[in-house]
């Protein structure tokens, strides 16, 4: 048995925490809203929880099991946890922080992170990103069999956070050990993690590759956690074996997929092209309304057309000459819009 | 009409300066400083201040190496009756002193709760220089356990957890995490709790009585040289004032040690939001 197995159930403030997951030696990212236990799911991998029910064990090694009264204490487990503020010892140096547990690796670690120039300096002097590292090299100076990171990236701003995945991406390739992930931000869970866990008031509504949870979202927060727009509305058959959603905010589109009832229509922004008429192409579905947000990100540009966000290329853009306020009409395909149940 | 309370208030701030410092000085005005430590040589001073360092000093060693665990578990972990504990232990700090005399001598005098018990032993507590230790305990050790309990719920708890993960052991993450982060609201603590220890009077003249070279400490022997030799108790005086401001340094010191810790800390949170 290869990899870490886990299986817990615990009861949170307005919830129970309710999960199983198997990780072999590659990056899972359980990913979801703030307050839905993913914190609690790597406490108890650490042993700085005991849930009121569980098992955890590792390459067939057990660290926890309440049925059997085992639990392990979290020194004697082998995990790297790196804690979302990092956690670091104020009161001691980069280098006697990394060396905590023992001064064996102390040396390389720096090294390997390239922070060797700031070994004698104290946390309190040094930046998000630094601080980041050290608590890397910290974590890993066990030589630990799993890595449990904490959001690893929401402590930093939005200009180191790209630089810091990127780095992430390949240490983890590098350790090559089980590594369970938190984040509530989906770019990082599609940057660093082979599947993606979405964890929704205690229960995992969807595990998958990351392009899977894009595609084929099982649930509304899927659908809007992985950056689709979400229609609500009523499903009905329609016309062509085309199901037919009259949307809550008005007007209506159309889906290859088959639903009743109370549906999300989800579509992904790069599916939605917007134009100044309506366009005889094949897209069955379209909204116009007045752009009412535009916002660059790098070649793209955001393009807020109603309800629904499209995302085209800024050359587009300009060409088309839009401006906020101005009647434009939004198409997509039936073929690209899913629907997902709504409570 | 800004001026006038603007007058008020810094008339107000002397008449409270004077009335609390006015006292202080006479012991130091009244005799010369040679005169004082001259006096200070006096049999029953020097008998008196033995007392009390001895006695002080076994009662602080008590107070840390027992108080010390005992507040990381109340700052640490939630269990029933917790909040009574807390309540509990504050309650000397407000107790009449005499009260606590009386209630050591309920405890453990010769017609006391564990009286029979200690007798049977061949223990006699009241009148040594144990019940001055105990005297002292009972009333100082609150103001240690108060400021280490603050001092130890204020240490992130993600830091021993770091800590565990890391390998270490329970004890080996409050000795090389806990201990030192919370050293400084330990230090002041300590000192303050020395300090009230090292006044005790009520519970002690009760509990202990005033047997020169036995239980007599430096507050017990000022009373009792009053009617005696007033310039010996007026020397002993200015001797507790000394050591009192001293205390009082110390504390300050070891708490704005703690203090520059924790700017540090909102300092690098405050960067790294930026």
């Amino acid at each position: 048995m290869d990899g870490l197995r886990l299986e817990l159930a615990h009861p949170l403030r307005s919830f129970r925490l309710e999960l199983a997951l198997e990780v072999s030696g590659e990056a899972v990212a359980i990913a979801g809203p703030s307050g839905a236990g993913k914190t609690s799911v790597l406490r108890t991998v650490a042993g700085l929880l005991r849930p009121e029910r569980g098992r955890v064990a590792l390459n067939g090694q057990v660290w926890l099991d309440t049925g059997n009264g085992v639990d392990v204490p979290p020194e004697e487990r082998s995990v790297g946890y790196v804690f979302q503020d990092y956690a670091l010892f104020p009161h001691l140096t980069v280098a006697e922080n990394v060396g905590f547990a023992g001064r064996e690796l102390v040396g390389a670690l720096l090294e390997r992170f390239g922070i060797s120039h700031l070994a004698r300096a104290r946390p309190g002097e040094l930046s998000g990103g630094e601080r980041q590292r050290v608590a890397l090299a910290r974590a890993l100076a066990r030589r630990p069999k799993v890595l449990l990171l904490d959001e690893p990236t929401a402590a930093l701003d939005a200009h180191t956070r790209a630089a810091v995945r990127l780095e992430l991406r390949d240490l983890l390739h590098e350790v090559g050990i089980p590594t369970l992930l938190v984040t509530h931000d989906f770019e990082d869970a599609a940057a660093l993690a082979t599947r993606v866990g979405v964890l929704v008031d205690g229960r995992l509504v969807q595990l998958g590759e990351p392009g899977e949870l894009v595609r084929a979202p099982a649930d509304p927060f899927v659908a809007s956690f992985t950056g689709g727009n979400l229609l609500p509305g009523a499903a009905r058959p329609g016309e062509l074996g085309l199901t037919e959603v009259v949307l809550e905010a008005g007007g209506i589109v159309y889906s290859t997929d088959e639903a009743a009832g109370r549906v999300g229509a989800v579509v992904q922004p790069w599916d939605v092209s917007v134009a100044r008429e309506a366009p005889a192409d094949s897209a069955l579905n379209h909204v116009t309304a007045p752009i009412t947000a535009l916002v660059p990100a790098g070649n793209r540009v955001r393009v807020r057309v109603g309800p629904v966000t499209a995302e085209v290329t800024a050359a587009s853009a300009e060409r088309l000459g839009l401006r906020l306020g101005e009647v434009v009409v939004a198409s997509f395909k039936a073929t690209a819009t899913r629907l997902v149940p709504l409570a | 009409m800004r001026r006038w309370f603007d007058a008020c208030l810094w008339v107000a701030c002397a008449v409270t300066l004077v009335f609390l410092v006015l006292p202080l000085a006479a012991i130091f005005l009244r005799i010369s400083p040679v005169e004082l430590l001259r006096q200070l040589g006096d049999e029953a001073a020097v008998d008196a201040l033995l007392v009390s360092l001895e006695t002080s000093a076994i009662a602080h060693v008590f107070i840390l190496v027992v108080g010390t665990p005992a507040a990381y578990l109340l700052a640490t972990r939630s269990f029933r009756g917790r909040a009574w504990i807390l309540t509990l232990i504050e309650l000397p700090l407000v107790l009449p002193p005499a009260v606590a005399g009386l209630a050591l001598l309920a405890t453990f005098g010769q017609r006391g709760l564990l009286g029979g018990t200690l007798d049977a032993l061949g223990i006699t507590i009241s009148f040594t220089q144990a019940a001055v230790v105990i005297a002292v305990i009972l009333v100082a050790s609150p103001f240690y356990l108060r400021q280490a309990i603050a001092s130890f719920e204020a240490v992130d708890p993600d830091l021993p957890a770091a800590s565990r993960t890391l390998g270490i052991g329970p004890f080996g993450t409050f000795r090389r995490v806990v201990l030192p982060l919370a050293r400084g609201g330990l230090g002041a603590g300590s000192t303050l709790a020395f300090a009230r220890g090292l006044g005790e009077f009520g519970a002690t003249i009760m509990f202990a009585g005033s047997l020169q070279g036995v239980t007599q400490t430096l507050p017990l022997m000022i009373y009792a040289q009053l009617d005696r030799d007033f310039d010996v108790a007026l020397a002993v005086g200015a001797l507790l004032v000394l050591v009192s401001l001293l205390i009082l340094l110390l504390a300050k010191v070891s708490r704005s040690w703690t203090g520059s810790v924790s700017s540090l800390l909102i300092r690098s949170a405050r960067s790294a939001s930026s």
